[in-house]
Order: structure tokens, then C-alpha cells, then sequence
């Protein structure tokens, strides 16, 4: 295919599924089938396309070196024009594969998962821009575009997390999600402005593969006598993107509050645009990063972070009951290997897994999601059965499905309050809900990193060997820290992982409602099951050269990833030589974390009324509560902007400001009196001519009267005739 | 030409004058958009490559004194004459929905007014640049006294003794400036400003007098009062149009006249502009009153216009001059969707509303963009424009764009409180439930507005490209341009 034809078909793949979002919000937003429908194919134009183009480039050796695309100019900015434009790398090229058809998957999805909602249509509205922005950042060959389509995110997601708006958790979920990526957002932008000013463009491949430009931005000190370099100064501002998007500490805090929108939301958000948007946009800037220097301060923040936030989210996850928390902690956590990953120079490796998490984690969610939608099933059907004392199930399935994920909503339908996502309430499901459970459980062991067969086990197990190499071979410290961290990290993830699916799906059902969830629709389960191909397999697209078995026969497919995505950086990453203590580590930690959650949940499962295990923790509430840092974001940053708010205009404006006027005023009413005297002697019978003009001007006129404006118009025409007779004399 | 376009509306006001009352409305919006079409003719033949004043046309006034009646145009003021001539039949149309009394007389200050801000912005005579600032001023009081709300009579006197402390201070300033430059003519003191480039006095007087229009904290609190007391065509009028004749008066005559005390005194200003951000967000967080809200969240947006004022670079100073077009669409479109809710339910505590969303779906989906819009969303015109100004700003201050850029944190912070205590949840009080949509009268109002800032935040390329020659012209005749 042409360079032409393929840069044709990058302008044109996020295109789609935004026009079907304009459609759908101006003219078919009263038709359900058709929206839902108009959204469908799009996304699959869009992910036509992108194959297309990936497929035209994958095997391309030096893509990365000139990728293919076309630009424009868009804004005029001084002397420069800042051009726009689109591009495929290596880099963009494997998310040009990942992002559609993941997309395209949670589409099909919802057509099952929303049928019943009354607000289908502008669900399908905002998942079409939220589709058609990521792909736009994908294809974006520079940071403003980037930025842009960003944000636009951040917009989809704030309208899809608070898509039940009627709730208050649901619109406050949305507002802190936007608000809370927006603090990191600036420092992106604040990143942005220093690059621009610094280079005069932001195009990706003319910054990030100029030796030139990398060179004299880790020559110039940074502003401010920060006393780091300008490329140091640059990256961290843009890693401060990457930890508001990629819910990194300190700002992971909105990620699973986001779990208030509907559950194919929840997948978009975790696996393929938003978070996943965070990683990409570093691992783009990992040549800066590299610019500034092996030891900088840039590189150990992002290590630092990520190895912190890798152990934080694994740690809570452990403690929580909400499926869907449970998960969105995971991602939190995974999110932070991925960093970590960056912060040790393990680019293919973070790039790697963020590719793995991608599907396993889709396929989570969207499973989650078909659990709840059988339990939720499952409790309407009882509870109907048991208020009208006869159970005619079919009559009323559209009640049932009218309850999901907006079961607050119907809350005063139900004598108790019931909650669906809660894993204590399952139990069991395994017979009842078979295709939910294997998907279920393939996504899970990826997850945990279960040895040779899933994708997990390969991409992690490449970030041990980093981590391994760097830290403990080579003896850098960061690494050595963060191999540390990420292996009691895994063993944890695991070990929740374990405890996750045996309190879902083993044992017997702990509640009437379990005990009569029902399997989803084919519309929902297709998907999952094309996920669980992909949660098994996609590993093998990087497979390690000299692995025992596996590398060769891979033949010359092995480092498939790395051979390809590696072409983007100025140095190639040398290889590492295949080293068998990290492989034994992600396999004792993965078999071990499992084994552990076996014995703890799977020997004997929970007895409905059982306390959880790890309730007798000492730890458990600080776990269960998140670490408190909610609550002390609440302390330290919410209420004295709302204290400092609430009184600024009342101390401020009114106290000081408003009484300095006063004062002002009352000195310039004495002096104005002086000026009455003079004025009653001797202007009186000009201004009252003036005052009978005004007087005849007409009727409109005369509706103005008012005595006090005549005053003050009369004391400003005064003034006036005294000062230029003032300065009249003054300059003569 | 430009006579031609800033009389119009006034040859509209005597009209209105004479006429039937139930004609007042049409025979307004008639001649507003008469000098709308002229305008955009003005564009049409405007030559972008061009730095200085276009259209010129000068006539001796009284020549003793060296005062001339001057008009011209240049990429700067072209952009702020149209948005004038914009947003004018948008108030005037808006306003057939809120005023009932005294037609004629409202419709005759309004078109007066019109007049008034197109000679603000067209004047290159000093002693005509006030006199028009006057009559842009006067008439803005008697419609808050007439035709505001219930505390309009304290509103409409704070802002006639702001308005006239920076009048008389100006009036001062123009006369010694005139008298000891032998004349009062714009471009003739600016190609000679040696005399007067570092002369802080006059800097002062001028940038106090125009700080209180823009305005910059702390002269701002007469602001959300008189928006607050204001009818809704009014308050748009205001924040999109006589706010911007304050910015454009720093530019005009700080800059242009007094360079030297321009550079001395940026850090300054640059140090209020932010305080004027960061400070006007947090207020306006804490407001119920959804008006007053808006009216804080200029005073926010107004200091991103000045930091791009007093960047004194090419990128900053087009920021600037995008953004108060881009001020004067997003703010005067929220004080219509205001308008529209308080016409309905004749108040603006945003605790009485919730859950209008559902009851109003097109309503919630133009009021959240014209907030997004607001809040800086990229592909909307905020963005671009303070996206510009940060980059403009950071060249000169790093840290104070740094504090700026948070500015943008606090926006959406208070904008999406606004639209989820109006829209989202429940309603939170019966008189709710027989809420209607809007009608078409009010889609057209505000439609035009949305269009714009659409298409600003698409591709702003035009608007830049015919302002910049202006812009380099302005800093090279001003001696910044090497900075």
C-alpha cells in the first residue's frame, strides 16, 4: 500500500466513530436500533482501517526511524505555525491494533449490556467520541493533538462516568474524575508550553528522534534554577499527565469511583483508551527521558511512583468486596508496573504489558459486568417471585434489565437494599453462568501471571527481567527497589486475583439471587470470548529469543515487539541475555499468590453470613479504606478551597475592598460638597438650563429622570470643564 | 466606511426614538444588524498583510487644541469590531424575552450604546476615544438602573463611581498627554513616543483607569454586582463587549504609547493577572447565585487577557486579543443560558434547580458546552486561546503561567459545579417539574455563539494570521519587539 493511501487512511480512522457520535447527538437520538447500529459500524470502519494501515506496516524494519503520515498547518504562533498531523510508528501502529478492536468489542457489548436503558442512544453517542478521540491520540503525530484528543477523553469519560446522573455518587464520580486528571492535565500542558517555547515544534518524531534537539534540551538548565535539565524539567511535567490519566499515585484517586458509570465504561476506561492513553504518551516521551540522563531525577520519580503505585493498588484490591473495585484497584496497580517499568528503561517490556493488560483487562471488566447483569437477573427474578407470590419470569424481563448498574435509581423498588456488584452476595456462579466463568477465569490468571499459557505471564515476566537486570546484575538501586516492590506486588495481585474468582464463582451461592443468576446474552459473551483468545495469545508476540522452548519455536517471530517498537528509540536496547532467576520469581509468585488465595478461599469456600478471611487482618481497615487518602485529599486540598472560597468574596471584596471604596467615596462626597457650594453660586443657572434640556429631549427622555443621575451627571460635566480649564492654564 | 458602521446603530437609536413602541425591537435589531453586514464587509476588504491603520478617515474637529475626528482600523481592533457587531443583534433578539417596559428607551441606550463601543474601538483620537468611552459608559448605567434587578439602584451607582474615578483619571491623563504632544492624534504620538515611553505617571493613570473596565483585581468588585442587577442583554453587552474596550485601551495606548513603562511595570501586572485568575475561580466556586458565579468567573478569564497583554511578546499579545473574542462568545452565550432559566423560573439559586437535564435535554447540552467552552475543552475556543496566551506568558514568567495554567484546574472545578447543581441529580424543588425546553427564539440566540466558538476552536489559523501583521507592527513601532 502507498504512503499516500496509508496517511489517507490515518486522517480518516478516528473520523467515523466522531461523525456517528454528531449524528447520533443531532439526528438519530431518537432511534434506539439505529444509533446503536450507526455506532457499530463506525467503530468497525475505524477498525477496518486501522488494520489496514497495521497490517500494511508491522513488518516494516525502519518504521521508526520514518514514520508515515502528513501535516498541516494549524496555528499561527509568532514567527512559527505549529502544524498538526498524523503519523504511524511502530508505537502508534500496535496501539492501531489494540485500541479498535478492543473498542469495537465493548461496542458490541453494549448493544446487549444497555438494551434496556432509556438513555441507549446518547450512550452510544458519548462511547463513539470517546472511541473516536483515543484513536485520534493515537494517530496524532505530535503533543497538541495529543493534548487535545486528551482531553476530549477526560470530557467522554466525565459524561460516561456520570451517566446516571440522577445519582449522587454517579455525578460525583464524574466531577472528581475530570477534576483530578485535570490537576495532572495542566502540568502536561504547563510541559507542552515549555517544549514549544523551547523547540518551536511538537511534533514527536522531530523532537524525540533529533539527536540535535534531545542534546541541547538536556544542555539547557531548567527554568526557575530548578537545577535539572530542561529535557528532566519537560518529562516530569508530562509524566504529571501520564499520573493524572494513568490514575498513578497521587492521583489515582478517581479511578475507582469511575466504576460509577455503566460497566462497558468501565472497560474503555481501564484497557482501551484513557488509562492506556497515560502509558502511551510516556512511553512516546521515553526518549526524553533517556535525554535526561540514566540517573535523573525524571527517571526516578517514574520509577519511584510506579513501584509505589504498583504495591498501593495491589494491596487495597485485596481488601475490597465490589467486583468491579477489585478490578479497578488492579488496573491501579498494573498501571504502576507499567511505570515502574518506564522509570528502570524498560520500554518494551512497559509497552509490553500495557498491550497484555489491554485485553485481559477488557475482558475482566466486560465479565464483571456479565456477573453483575446475571445476579442482577437473578435478584429481580426472586424478588418478583417473591412480592406477587408467582413467578411469570418472562413478562418482566425488561424490569430486570431496566435495574442494572443504575440500581441505585430503583432502590425504593427493593424492600432491602441488595447490591449486585457486592462478592459476598455471589458464590457459585460457576454453574450458573459457565461462559462468564472461563473467560472470567483466563482474564484472572493473565492477570495474576500464570505461567506459559497466558499473556500476562509473558509481558510481566519481561519486567522482572529488567527490573532483575538493572537492579540486581548491574546494580542500580531504583531497579533493585522496584524489582522488590513489583515481585510482593504480583505474589498480592495473585493472591487477590484467586480470592476474586473463588468468591465469585465457587462454592455454593450465598444468596437467593446467585443461586438463580442467569447466563448473558450471545451479544455480551461473544466478546468475552474473543477477548480470552486474545488474553492467551497475545503474549506470543514477543516472546523472548533464547527462551527455553517457547523462544525457539518461535523462530524468528520471537521479539517480535521488541524487534519492532525498539526502531523507535535513537539506540537500539541491547537484548538482555535470557537469565533464569527473574523467570522463577514471576512463576513462584504467580503459582504461589493463587495457591495461597486457594487455600484461603477454594478448599473451603465462604458460607453465606461467613466473615471474610481477611477481615481478621489488623491492616483491614486501612486496606478497605483505600489508605484514607480520600479523606485526607478532603482534609488538606477540598475544604480549605471551599473555606478559602466561601469567605475570599465576603472578607475580601466586601470587607476590604469595598469598604477602601467606601471610604473613598465618603471623602470624595466632601469634596464634591465644596464643589456644590461653588456650583450653587455660580453655575446654578447653567445647570439648570442644562437640566431643562435634558427636560425637553423628548418622552424617552423623560423616562430617564432621575434626580440622583442628573447629580452625578452634572458633577462629571463639572469636573470635567474644571480640569481642562485646570490644564488649560497649566500647559499655556 | 467606518462612520458608516459605527452610526448606523445611532441613526437606529433615533429612529427607535420616534417610533411606535411594538416597533422598537425590530427596527433595533434591523440596524444592528445592518452595522453587522458592514462589518463584515470591513473584513472583507480588510488587507491582512497591512501593520498599520486601514479605512482611515480624518477630519480637523478643533484644531486649536491639535483634536481631530479620526477613525481607523487595524488587525487588532477589526476582530474586537466585529465582535461588537456580533453579539449586539444577539442581545437585542435575547431581549424581546425579558423586556416589557419602556421599549423605546431601552432599545434607543442599547443601539446608543452600540455606537459608543464601536468609536472606542475605531478612534484613533484621544480626545474622540473619550468621548465615545462616556457614552459607552452612561447608557450601560441606565439600563442597570431602569431595567435590573432588585438591588439595581446600589449596582448601577457602584458602577457610575468606578466608571467615573477611571474616567476622570484617563480624562487627565489624555489631556496632559495631548497638550504637551501639541496633539491628540493616536498615531502621531505613537510614532513619537519618546517623550513619554518611560513616563510612569501617565502609564499609571491609563492602566488604572482601564484596569477598572477589564477588570483587574482589585477593581473588580463592582463587576459581579452590576452583572447581577443587570437585565440579560445587558450583562452579555457587558462582559462581551465593554470589558474588552479595558483590554483593548492597555494594549492601545499602555503599550503602545509607554513601552519603556510598559516592561517596568509587566511583572506587576503580570502578578495581578494571576492573582485576578486564581482569585476570581475561588470565588466564583463558592457562589449559589449561578449570575454571580459567571460574572466572578470574568474576573478569572479577564486576568488570563491580561497576562497575554503583558507577556508583551507577538504570541502573547495575539492570544490576548482571541481570547476577549473568545470571552466575549463563551461568557455573553452563559449569561443567555442564565437568561433563559431565570426567565422561566425568576431566579438564579443554582440549590433550586437539579435534574433540569432530564426535563431539558437540549438546554443541559448547550449550556455544557458554552462551559466546557469556558473551561478551556480543546476543540472549543477557550483552549486555543489560553493555550496561546500560557505559551506567550511563559517566555516572560514560567512561574506565574505556571499558576495561571492551575487557573484552568479551578475553572472546571466551578463550571461543572455549575452544571451539575442546575442539571445533574434531582430536582430539588416542584416548581421544576413544568419546566419546557427552549423555544426556537432562544435556540437562535444562542446558536450563533456555539457556532462560533466551534469554530475558533477548530482552526483559529484565520483569525491569528489577520491579526499578527498588526501585532508585530504594534511591538516593532513600541521598541518590544526584540524582547
Amino acid at each position: 500500500m502507498s504512503h499516500e493511501t496509508l496517511t489517507t487512511l490515518l486522517w480518516l480512522a478516528p473520523l467515523p466513530p466522531i461523525l456517528a457520535f454528531a449524528v447520533i447527538a443531532l439526528f438519530t437520538n431518537r432511534y434506539r436500533q439505529t444509533s446503536s447500529t450507526i455506532a457499530v459500524l463506525a467503530m468497525i470502519a475505524s477498525l477496518v482501517m486501522s488494520f489496514i494501515v497495521f497490517f500494511s506496516v508491522w513488518q516494516m524494519k525502519d518504521l521508526g526511524k520514518k514514520p508515515i503520515g502528513g501535516q498541516i498547518g494549524w496555528l499561527p504562533t509568532g514567527e512559527t505555525v505549529l502544524n498538526i498531523g498524523v503519523a504511524v510508528d511502530p508505537l502508534g501502529a500496535t496501539f492501531l491494533f489494540m485500541v479498535p478492536l478492543a473498542c469495537t468489542l465493548i461496542f458490541i457489548y453494549s448493544v446487549g449490556y444497555m438494551s434496556a436503558d432509556p438513555r441507549y442512544t446518547r450512550f452510544f453517542a458519548y462511547l463513539s467520541l470517546f472511541a473516536g478521540s483515543m484513536m485520534g491520540l493515537v494517530v496524532s503525530d505530535n503533543l497538541l493533538t495529543l493534548f487535545i484528543f486528551w482531553e476530549l477523553m477526560g470530557f467522554c469519560s466525565y459524561s460516561l462516568i456520570g451517566f446516571f446522573y440522577q445519582k449522587p455518587s454517579a455525578y460525583k464520580a464524574a466531577v472528581k474524575a475530570f477534576m483530578t486528571t485535570r490537576v495532572g492535565d495542566m502540568l502536561l500542558l504547563l510541559g507542552m508550553v515549555y517544549l514549544y517555547a523551547q523547540t518551536g515544534t511538537l511534533n514527536f518524531h522531530a523532537i524525540l528522534r533529533s539527536e540535535e534537539v534531545l542534546k541541547e534540551l538536556a544542555a539547557t538548565p531548567a527554568v526557575l534554577g530548578l537545577g535539572i535539565s530542561a529535557a528532566g524539567l519537560i518529562a516530569i511535567l508530562i509524566f504529571g499527565g501520564t499520573v493524572g490519566k494513568s490514575a498513578q499515585w497521587p492521583l489515582h484517586v478517581w479511578l475507582p469511583d469511575a466504576m460509577e458509570g455503566p460497566t462497558p465504561v468501565s472497560a474503555m476506561i481501564h484497557a482501551a483508551t484513557m488509562v492506556s492513553a497515560g502509558i502511551f504518551m510516556l512511553l512516546r516521551f521515553f526518549p526524553l527521558l533517556l535525554a535526561a540522563g540514566e540517573h535523573s531525577a525524571a527517571f526516578t520519580i517514574v520509577g519511584l511512583i510506579g513501584a509505589f503505585t504498583a504495591f498501593l493498588g495491589a494491596t487495597i484490591a485485596v481488601a475490597q468486596y465490589d467486583i468491579k473495585r477489585v478490578l479497578a484497584f488492579s488496573t491501579i496497580s498494573q498501571l504502576g508496573f507499567m511505570v515502574a517499568a518506564v522509570g528502570i528503561g524498560a520500554y518494551v517490556a512497559a509497552a509490553f504489558h500495557l498491550l497484555t493488560h489491554a485485553f485481559f483487562k477488557a475482558l475482566l471488566f466486560l465479565a464483571s459486568g456479565s456477573v453483575i447483569h446475571g445476579v442482577e437477573h437473578g435478584h429481580h427474578h426472586v424478588s418478583h417471585a417473591h412480592h406477587s407470590g408467582h413467578a411469570s419470569h418472562s413478562g418482566h424481563g425488561d424490569d430486570a434489565h431496566n435495574g442494572h448498574d443504575a440500581h441505585g435509581e430503583h432502590a425504593g423498588d427493593d424492600a432491602h437494599a441488595f447490591d449486585p456488584q457486592d462478592m459476598r452476595n455471589m458464590g457459585g456462579l460457576r454453574a450458573r453462568m459457565p461462559i462468564t466463568f472461563v473467560t472470567f477465569l483466563i482474564g484472572g490468571l493473565a492477570l495474576a501471571g500464570f505461567p506459559f499459557i497466558t499473556a500476562g505471564f509473558w509481558s510481566k515476566d519481561e519486567i522482572f527481567a529488567d527490573a532483575y537486570y538493572h537492579g540486581l546484575v548491574k546494580g542500580n538501586g531504583l531497579a533493585a527497589l522496584v524489582f522488590v516492590v513489583l515481585v510482593v506486588s504480583a505474589l498480592l495481585t495473585a493472591f487477590y486475583t484467586m480470592r476474586q474468582i473463588a468468591m465469585t464463582f465457587l462454592g455454593q451461592p450465598r444468596t437467593e439471587a446467585a443461586a438463580h443468576a442467569t447466563e448473558s446474552a450471545p451479544t455480551m459473551t461473544f466478546p468475552l470470548i474473543v477477548l480470552a483468545v486474545f488474553a492467551l495469545f497475545i503474549g506470543f508476540i514477543n516472546i523472548p529469543k533464547d527462551f527455553p522452548i517457547f523462544g525457539a519455536l518461535m523462530g524468528d517471530g520471537a521479539f517480535w515487539l521488541k524487534n519492532f517498537i525498539a526502531s523507535m528509540l535513537l539506540e537500539k536496547p541491547e537484548p538482555l541475555a535470557f537469565n533464569v532467576v527473574p523467570v522463577l520469581f514471576s512463576i513462584g509468585v504467580a503459582l504461589g499468590g493463587l495457591a495461597l488465595g486457594w487455600l484461603v478461599y477454594a478448599r473451603n469456600p465462604l458460607q453465606a453470613g461467613q466473615t471474610d478471611p481477611v477481615e481478621k487482618l489488623p491492616m483491614f481497615n486501612f486496606l478497605y479504606h483505600r489508605w484514607y487518602w480520600d479523606e485526607l485529599y478532603r482534609k488538606i486540598f477540598i475544604n480549605p478551597l471551599q473555606a478559602i472560597a466561601d469567605n475570599y468574596s465576603r472578607v475580601v471584596d466586601k470587607g476590604v475592598i469595598d469598604r477602601i471604596l467606601e471610604g473613598g467615596y465618603a471623602l470624595g462626597a466632601r469634596v464634591t460638597q465644596g464643589f456644590a457650594e461653588f456650583d450653587r453660586v455660580v453655575i446654578t443657572g447653567f445647570s439648570d438650563a442644562v437640566g431643562r434640556f435634558f427636560r425637553n429631549l423628548g418622552d424617552w427622555g423623560r423616562e430617564l429622570q432621575t434626580g440622583q443621575v442628573q447629580n452625578y451627571l452634572l458633577s462629571g460635566l463639572i469636573m470635567v470643564i474644571a480640569i481642562l480649564v485646570f490644564f488649560l492654564f497649566l500647559f499655556q | 466606511m467606518l462612520s458608516l458602521i459605527t452610526f448606523v446603530p445611532l441613526a437606529g437609536a433615533a429612529i427607535v426614538a420616534f417610533a411606535p413602541q411594538r416597533l422598537a425591537r425590530v427596527i433595533a435589531l434591523g440596524a444592528s444588524l445592518v452595522a453587522f453586514a458592514l462589518s463584515l464587509a470591513l473584513l472583507a476588504g480588510f488587507d491582512a498583510a497591512q501593520a498599520g491603520y486601514q479605512f482611515v478617515e480624518s477630519a480637523p474637529w478643533i484644531p486649536q487644541f491639535g483634536i481631530g475626528y479620526k477613525m481607523g482600523v487595524d488587525g487588532i481592533s477589526v476582530w474586537l469590531i466585529l465582535l461588537t457587531t456580533f453579539i449586539f443583534p444577539i442581545a437585542l433578539w435575547f431581549s424581546g424575552e425579558s423586556i416589557r417596559e419602556r421599549e423605546r428607551a431601552y432599545y434607543a441606550l442599547m443601539l446608543l450604546m452600540e455606537t459608543a463601543t464601536l468609536g472606542v474601538f475605531l478612534a484613533l483620537d484621544m480626545f474622540l476615544f473619550y468621548v465615545f468611552w462616556e457614552f459607552a459608559l452612561v447608557p450601560m448605567y441606565f439600563i442597570i438602573g431602569l431595567w435590573g434587578g432588585e438591588r439595581r439602584a446600589y449596582a448601577s451607582v457602584k458602577f457610575f463611581i468606578y466608571t467615573m474615578a477611571g474616567s476622570v483619571l484617563m480624562l487627565i491623563a489624555i489631556l496632559a498627554l495631548g497638550i504637551s504632544a501639541g496633539t491628540f492624534d493616536l498615531e502621531a504620538i505613537a510614532r513619537d513616543n519618546g517623550a513619554f515611553a518611560a513616563n510612569t505617571l501617565l502609564f499609571l493613570a491609563f492602566a488604572i483607569a482601564f484596569a477598572i473596565k477589564v477588570p483587574v483585581f482589585p477593581f473588580h468588585t463592582w463587576l459581579p454586582d452590576a452583572h447581577v442587577e443587570a437585565p440579560t442583554a445587558g450583562s452579555v453587552i457587558l462582559a462581551s463587549v465593554l470589558l474588552k474596550m479595558g483590554s483593548y485601551g492597555l494594549i492601545r495606548f499602555n503599550l503602545q504609547l509607554f513601552p519603556e513603562a510598559s516592561a517596568a511595570f509587566a511583572p506587576l501586572m503580570i502578578a495581578l493577572a494571576v492573582i485576578g485568575i486564581l482569585y476570581g475561580a475561588a470565588v466564583a466556586f463558592a457562589q449559589s447565585d449561578a449570575k454571580k458565579l459567571v460574572a466572578y468567573s470574568s474576573v478569572s478569564h479577564m486576568g488570563y487577557i491580561l497576562l497575554g497583554i503583558f507577556a508583551l511578546n507577538q504570541i502573547g499579545i495575539q492570544g490576548a486579543i482571541l481570547q476577549m473574542v473568545n470571552h466575549g462568545l463563551s461568557t455573553g452565550g452563559l449569561f443567555l443560558i442564565i437568561g433563559f432559566i431565570y426567565e422561566r423560573r425568576h431566579t438564579r439559586e443554582m440549590n433550586r434547580f437539579g435534574g433540569l437535564w432530564a426535563k431539558m435535554p437540549l438546554y443541559g447540552a448547550l449550556a455544557l458546552i458554552l462551559a466546557l467552552s469556558s473551561a478551556g475543552l480543546p476543540a472549543l475556543n477557550g483552549f486555543v486561546g489560553e493555550f496561546v496566551i500560557l505559551q506567550g506568558a511563559f517566555a516572560e514568567n514560567p512561574l506565574a503561567t505556571a499558576f495561571a495554567a492551575f487557573g484552568m484546574v479551578l475553572s472546571a472545578a466551578y463550571l461543572l459545579t455549575m452544571f451539575q447543581k442546575i442539571f445533574l441529580g434531582e430536582s430539588r424543588d416542584p416548581a421544576n417539574d413544568a419546566l419546557r425546553d427552549l423555544n426556537w427564539r432562544e435556540v437562535v440566540s444562542v446558536a450563533p455563539l456555539i457556532v462560533m466558538c466551534f469554530v475558533i476552536g477548530l482552526y483559529a489559523a484565520p483569525f491569528f494570521n489577520l491579526m499578527s501583521s498588526s501585532v508585530t507592527g504594534l511591538l516593532t513601532g513600541a521598541g518590544l519587539a526584540m524582547k
